[in-house]
């Protein structure tokens, strides 16, 4: 019998396979949808540079079969302002937890966003840091339970996508690693958005946020608890905020167009 | 990005000028062919973002406001490794916040340049109080090449050397300016642009089939891959195989520090330049860097009127330390001064190489001011005396 090979591993780094996430974590989920997208666009992947800072998520690009950056917490965005800025005709794609877009590099976030940079942010927000053992985090729900507050949250959680439409990104999206349909057609309409894209996708994390906020290291009963904590958009913009409490807005946020951000620069196309 | 005549003709402003110490910087890494700088604004070091924001544009290059140094250093190092020239300028409280960038650039080899003008605390008087934080201030192990100019012209000398440093050896490179010389107006000369030696970033010839990021000949640099050509690098923080990939081993992790580090530390004949003034007959010697050369030349001749026979080296690269060199002065010399402008930091570096062979004395000075020739003179005198 001849051995069927996934037709998305030949975008795998090679021999880097198994992946080192938790059984039943959400990134290997959004690494393959990622790749789904990718694919389903044609896009030429070679020209695709992926980042990623500190944190699990940061660790999807080392299995990606790129040009990569990995290792500094929170300044993404930062080095992809770089490359983007000098070399336009690359893609440029961050892979960030919630710790390390907004927590550690939420200055850079804002201003990436109000500047319009054109790369794509794929944001995995699973309410904690989950690389360290389970601390709190910005996104981390009032009240919840994790490894530094015991006696359960006390801050308000930062909503990503609504702060993104704030500081000016042109488009931005949440999704749920439950609904992979939606989640690949947002990535795909981000990667081929001019501008800064934002897709948030919430995951799971059975280890630390399922065990201690949860109760629960039992994966599906995390992705549960996403799930009917989730509102489509258009049924929510029915609802009071009150009703709205708690809840998980999912569907699109922004989609417009916006001049991009190429620093000071007097060389044109039309140069060469 | 391609380059464009239009532009490159506007790299070089050859001629001889009156130049601020800061647009010396400016007009040096122009000429050197860097062409990606982000910067955030700090006192004494604006005047170097104001000039790059007008200049670099003209000689196609992009310039970057950045929304804090950490944006100025991460976003070079970015551009850097997409194969750019770059550079960024800072004064001493920025260049705390860029020492984790370093050690990044350090552990996956990016070269860089960065101009720390060094300031008293929050005080924008003169001082070199940032010169061990310079060698060693990320976290990790790595070493760094810092280059002292003493004038204007210097600046401008040093900044183009800094940016060949950085692209030989694939680190990043400090030019340590201070506020005496950066807000200084000097004469400086500017050559043609035909006789500016620049070094070409090594790219390689294999294939991406063929091609480890990270494998290199013992005590040099890797060869770089342009990005998006197929190659797949992976430039990562974390202990990295010969292919780029994240792993732990320790035999490996010990065999790549000692590359990152011997690097710079095997070829210091290469990278270690001094100047010597008066040598050949001197029986005491002054060692100094940056801006204290220049009262400390004027107090040699002081001396020298009065019979003291006494000289300068002169360190243009401050790290890595030159140690043979200082070594075989010492040997040759019955005092040796350490002078410097701040508590007496380097002073102690200096002790270590010559206390076997003679004795050492500091003279510091950290009042936020340059040190007079008299004051010089009189440390001098009374020590030989």
């Amino acid at each position: 019998m001849k051995e069927k090979i996934n037709p998305l591993r030949k975008y795998i780094r090679n021999g880097k396979l198994p992946h080192f996430f938790c059984p039943g974590c959400g990134c290997g989920q959004i690494l393959s949808y990622f790749l789904r997208a990718v694919d389903d666009l044609q896009l030429d992947f070679k020209k695709i540079v992926t980042i990623g800072g500190v944190g699990c998520t940061a660790r999807i690009p080392i299995y990606l079969n790129t040009d990569s950056l990995h290792g500094v917490h929170g300044r993404t965005l930062a080095w992809a302002t770089g490359i983007k800025l000098y070399r336009p005709d690359l893609k440029v794609v961050i892979f960030a937890g919630d710790g390390d877009l907004v927590s550690i590099g939420g200055n850079h976030f804002l201003h990436a966003a109000r500047r319009n940079l054109d790369v794509t942010v794929i944001l995995v927000n699973n309410f904690n840091f989950a690389m360290t053992g389970g601390q709190v985090a910005p996104t981390t729900l009032l009240d919840s339970v994790t490894m530094t507050t015991p006696y359960g949250s006390k801050e308000n959680p930062l909503d990503i996508c609504e702060l993104a439409v704030c500081a000016g990104a042109t488009y931005a999206s949440r999704w749920i690693t439950a609904k992979p349909i939606q989640t690949i057609k947002a990535i795909k309409k981000a990667l081929q958005h001019k501008g800064f894209s934002l897709v948030e996708i919430l995951s799971q994390c059975p280890t630390n946020f399922g065990r201690y906020a949860l109760k629960t290291g039992n994966p599906e009963k995390a992705l549960e608890w996403i799930e009917n904590k989730s509102i489509l958009k258009i049924k929510a913009e029915k609802l009071s905020k009150n009703e709205l409490k708690d809840k998980f807005v999912l569907g699109e946020f922004i989609n417009k167009k916006r001049p991009i951000f190429q620093g000071t620069t007097l060389f044109k196309e039309e140069d060469n | 990005m391609t380059k464009n005549l239009k532009h490159e003709n506007k790299r070089v402003n050859t001629g001889i000028h009156f130049m601020l110490g800061n647009y010396a910087v400016v007009e040096g890494a122009l000429a050197a062919g860097c062409n990606y700088f982000a910067g955030y604004p700090i006192t004494p070091a604006n005047e170097i973002s104001e000039l790059m924001s007008k200049r670099l544009p003209e000689a196609g290059g992009i310039f970057v406001q950045g929304e804090d140094e950490l944006f100025s250093i991460y976003s070079i190092i970015g551009a850097s490794l997409a194969g750019a020239k770059v550079m960024t300028a800072t004064a001493s409280a920025g260049f705390n916040y860029m020492q984790e960038g370093i050690g990044y650039a350090s552990a996956v080899e990016a070269p860089c340049v960065i101009v720390n003008v060094q300031r008293c605390r929050g005080e924008n008087f003169a001082t070199q109080a940032d010169v061990m934080q310079m060698r060693w201030g990320a976290s990790g192990d790595y070493e760094s090449i810092v280059l002292a100019p003493s004038s204007a012209q210097e600046l401008f000398d040093f900044t183009i050397l800094a940016f060949n440093l950085a692209e030989e050896f694939r680190n990043p490179v400090i030019v340590m300016s201070e506020t005496t010389i950066a807000l200084m107006r000097e004469r400086v000369e500017i050559p043609e642009k035909e006789s500016i030696e620049i070094y070409k970033r090594m790219y390689t010839l294999l294939t991406p089939e063929k091609y480890l990021p990270f494998k290199a000949k013992i005590n040099s640099p890797p060869e770089f891959a342009p990005m998006g050509k197929g190659y797949h690098t992976l430039y990562t923080l974390n202990y990295h195989n010969e292919d780029g990939t994240i792993d732990w081993d320790a035999q490996g992790y010990k065999k790549l520090y000692q590359r990152i580090t011997g690097k710079i530390r095997e070829n210091k004949n290469k990278i270690c330049k001094t100047e010597s003034y008066f040598l050949d007959d001197a029986d005491a010697v002054i060692i100094a860097y940056g801006s204290e050369v220049r009262p400390a030349l004027d107090a040699i001749e002081m001396a020298r009127n009065d019979g003291i026979k006494i000289g300068m080296l002169k360190l243009i690269t401050v790290w890595p330390i030159y140690e043979n060199l200082i070594k075989e002065i010492a040997k040759n010399v019955k005092r040796v001064f350490a002078l410097e402008m701040n508590i007496g930091k380097y002073a102690k570096e200096i002790g270590r190489i010559c206390l076997p062979f003679c004795p050492v004395n500091h003279i510091t000075k950290n009042e936020g001011i340059i040190h007079t020739k008299e004051e010089i003179y009189k440390a001098i005198k009374e020590d030989l005396s």
